[in-house]
């Protein structure tokens, strides 16, 4: 009678067992299939399938998509109103970015150096607050300071500013009957509701600088202004990076904003979702939809060249 | 030899459109299956959930036997789409989705015969060309409604007489410009109200529909809709933000729905609307049904029941529309009277020209006409200043 070392498998679940600890990428390999299956079919699948609109076309004069490849819809992206359009929103965009990094930064800066126990308990609440209340909410909040009959005006009549408000409204590319028409008033509104997005990351990067840098770079002689400029902003760069990638991709993509508040203009969210609805321009609505996802692989990648990620 | 073959001839007649089912028609109601699928606007089939006094789904769901499912749908797009998977059975369809479905076979001719209250069916919507093809009736009229020009009677102590007031730069009877105290509609079907301006004010472009515009026509549209641009701060998309602007942003003039102008007159705004002497645009929506509809019996007591005057009366004050049975307005069933009708517009049917869906082979020749996506592009094109 010979005994083995190795106990007979009784069950189907201690086979598996043992396969498992047998071939242990295999459990990996299952493990990780369903959140793979996910990222690849419903995200970057979807993403595909949108791509794919974007090659067809639409008849001239039926109206009807050709599922034809071309790159027709591609070059109407370079008609002039729809150049307008990506314009228009990158440069929304970019002044919407840097408005929000240099407000966000003294406050990022404060909360991660200087305040202390209570006191950044209730910056983490100012700042995360207005995001807790409906997005909707807040717009249509701004639509009525901003109105022409708003608190603003109001305010700026009273104290005898309300030439700044009217001067502003005269600038070429800012006109509007009231600062809620001006594309100025959008840029406002974008500001406010994308700030948070800036202050969070900057202020995690800010934290992550550590003091014995900054005395070291005093120790040997470093101005605060040398110090700022070789020490903490490199360092807390990938965070500024971070937010900015936020904000500017936010507003990129953003509908509803310069729906309620601005003089009307599309943006390419707005654009994408016009031309998807009634119009059935699904292929020139896809292709609208690709710039936003071009323009921040060009921003990444000249972030990168400029050593944003370094730090990493 | 010729009498058979007439006979062969008459045979294969009678065998097509035997096999046609598009053609046939319900000849008499059963049993109620018990419900009714219904696709339809939001706020068109009220059961007394948003408000009770507005519900007229109750009392027909206790005399019928035939439960109302309703799936809203915001645009009419999204009709389209769902009458084209199937499984409903009717559909509250606007001039531009009804020929859509009419064209695509998605909906059935209706036996009139069978829908007794059909004699009071308002004449001029009987036969209206979104419902009626070849002489077929494919719906039954529900609702209508004008895009009237709503103005601040403050300024306008008379109403305005012409659509010029948002279309050319000019001062008001308060002693200031126009310019940026206007708005216009943020759709580019908002292009017809543009054409129909033209049609008045410029005959020698030979503008017979402002749905239908060729090359020419179209263009003086636009450099219309631009010059508009100069005087319009923002364009109106939610009836929510444009009473907002009336009342904060200073905005005295602009195209409407009367839902706008009774919500804002019934909060005591100063506030009233027209049809100026140009006409107007306006939407016409039809109960259309499934050519498989599952629930035809249902389907159809459904259909006679829109037609219930008190149905209509109160539909058209919740909604500031129109009833398509003229009697609502006065036989006091509900809560319409002659004047909530006048308010919404009853007596001006003959100034509008009801919304169909620009295609390119018109009335004047296949391809002649300029199809309703160039009108989107070129829209934002103009919102965006070109």
């Amino acid at each position: 009678m010979s005994h083995s070392a190795v106990l007979p498998a009784r069950s189907l679940a201690d086979r598996l067992t043992g396969t498992f600890w047998r071939r242990p990428g295999l459990l990996l390999a299952l493990l990780i299939l369903p959140p793979l299956l996910w990222l690849g079919v419903v995200y970057l699948g979807s993403l595909f399938a949108l791509l794919l609109q974007s090659f067809y076309s639409i008849d001239e004069f039926s109206g009807v998509v050709k599922e034809e490849f071309t790159l027709k819809t591609y070059a109407e992206l370079f008609r002039a109103q729809n150049l307008d359009i990506i314009l228009r929103t990158v440069l929304m965009a970019a002044a919407v970015t840097l408005a929000c990094a240099v407000l966000a930064f003294p406050i990022a800066y404060f909360a991660a150096r200087y305040a202390k126990g209570g006191w950044k308990a209730a910056f983490y609440l100012g700042v995360m607050l207005p995001l807790w209340s409906s997005y909707l909410v807040k717009v249509y909040a701004w639509k009525l300071i901003l109105a022409k009959e708003g608190v603003l005006t109001w305010a700026a009549e009273g104290t005898g500013t309300g030439f700044l408000i009217d001067g502003l409204l005269t600038i070429p590319g800012l006109e509007g009957s009231s600062l809620s028409t001006s594309p100025f008033g959008t840029f406002l509104v974008f500001v406010y509701i994308w700030l948070p997005y800036m202050i969070l990351p900057m202020q995690a990067a800010l934290e992550r600088v550590p003091t014995s840098m900054l005395e070291a770079s005093a120790d040997l002689g470093a101005t605060r202004g040398q110090t700022f400029r070789t020490v903490i902003l490199p360092l807390a760069m990938p965070g500024v990076i971070a937010g900015s990638i936020f904000t500017f991709s936010l507003t990129l993509g953003d509908y509803i904003i310069p729906q309620i508040v601005g003089n009307s203009s599309r943006f390419i969210g707005l654009a994408v979702y016009q031309l998807q609805g009634t119009a059935g321009n699904i292929p020139l609505a896809a292709a609208f939809a690709v710039v936003p996802i071009v323009i921040m692989l060009i921003y990444l990648t000249l972030a990168k060249r400029a050593g944003a990620f370094d730090a990493l | 030899m010729k009498s058979s073959l007439r006979l062969m001839g008459t045979t294969t007649l009678a065998l097509l459109t035997g096999l046609t089912p598009a053609v046939a028609q319900v000849t008499a109601i059963g049993a109620p299956e018990g419900q009714v699928n219904i696709v339809a606007w939001p706020g068109y089939i009220e059961r007394g959930e948003t408000d009770k006094a507005f519900d007229w789904v109750t009392k027909f769901e206790e005399s019928s036997g035939c439960k109302v499912n309703v799936k809203t749908a915001n645009t009419s797009d999204e009709m389209v789409a769902l009458m084209n998977e199937g499984g409903f059975d009717l559909v509250t369809a606007s001039g531009d989705a009804s020929l859509r479905l009419v064209a695509g076979d998605r909906v059935q001719p209706i036996n009139v015969d069978l829908i007794p209250s059909w004699n009071t069916v308002d004449d001029r919507l009987k036969n209206a060309p979104w419902h009626t093809v070849d002489g077929v009736h494919y719906g039954v009229p529900y609702m209508w409604g004008p895009n009237v020009l709503m103005y601040n009677t403050e300024v306008f102590k008379e109403p305005p007489t012409s659509w010029n007031v948002v279309f050319e730069e000019m001062t008001l009877p308060d002693g200031k410009s126009n310019k940026g105290r206007v708005q216009a509609y943020d759709g580019p079907i908002h292009v017809a109200d543009a054409a129909q301006y033209l049609m008045f004010h410029k005959p020698e472009l030979g503008i017979t529909s402002p749905y239908e515009l060729n090359e020419e026509q179209y263009k003086a549209a636009l450099d219309l809709l631009r010059q508009q641009r100069e005087l319009v701060s923002r364009y109106w998309h939610d009836a929510f933000i444009q009473m907002d602007d009336f009342k904060n942003e200073g905005v005295v003039a602009s195209g409407s729905w009367p839902f706008q102008v009774n919500l804002l007159k019934s909060e005591g705004q100063p506030i009233a609307s027209t049809i100026p002497q140009e006409g107007a645009t306006g939407w016409a929506d039809t109960t259309m049904m499934h050519v498989n509809a599952a629930n035809p019996n249902c389907a159809y007591l459904w259909m006679e029941h829109t037609l219930s005057s008190n149905l209509q009366s109160d539909l058209a004050v919740w909604f500031g529309a129109n009833p398509s049975v003229p009697a609502a307005c006065t036989d006091g069933r509900g809560m319409s009277t002659a004047e909530s009708c006048k308010a919404n517009g009853m007596e001006d049917f003959e100034k509008i020209r009801f919304w169909t869906t620009p295609v390119s082979n018109c009335a004047q020749g296949d391809g002649a006409c300029v199809p309703y996506y160039r009108w989107v592009s070129d829209y934002i094109g103009v919102i965006g200043g070109r």
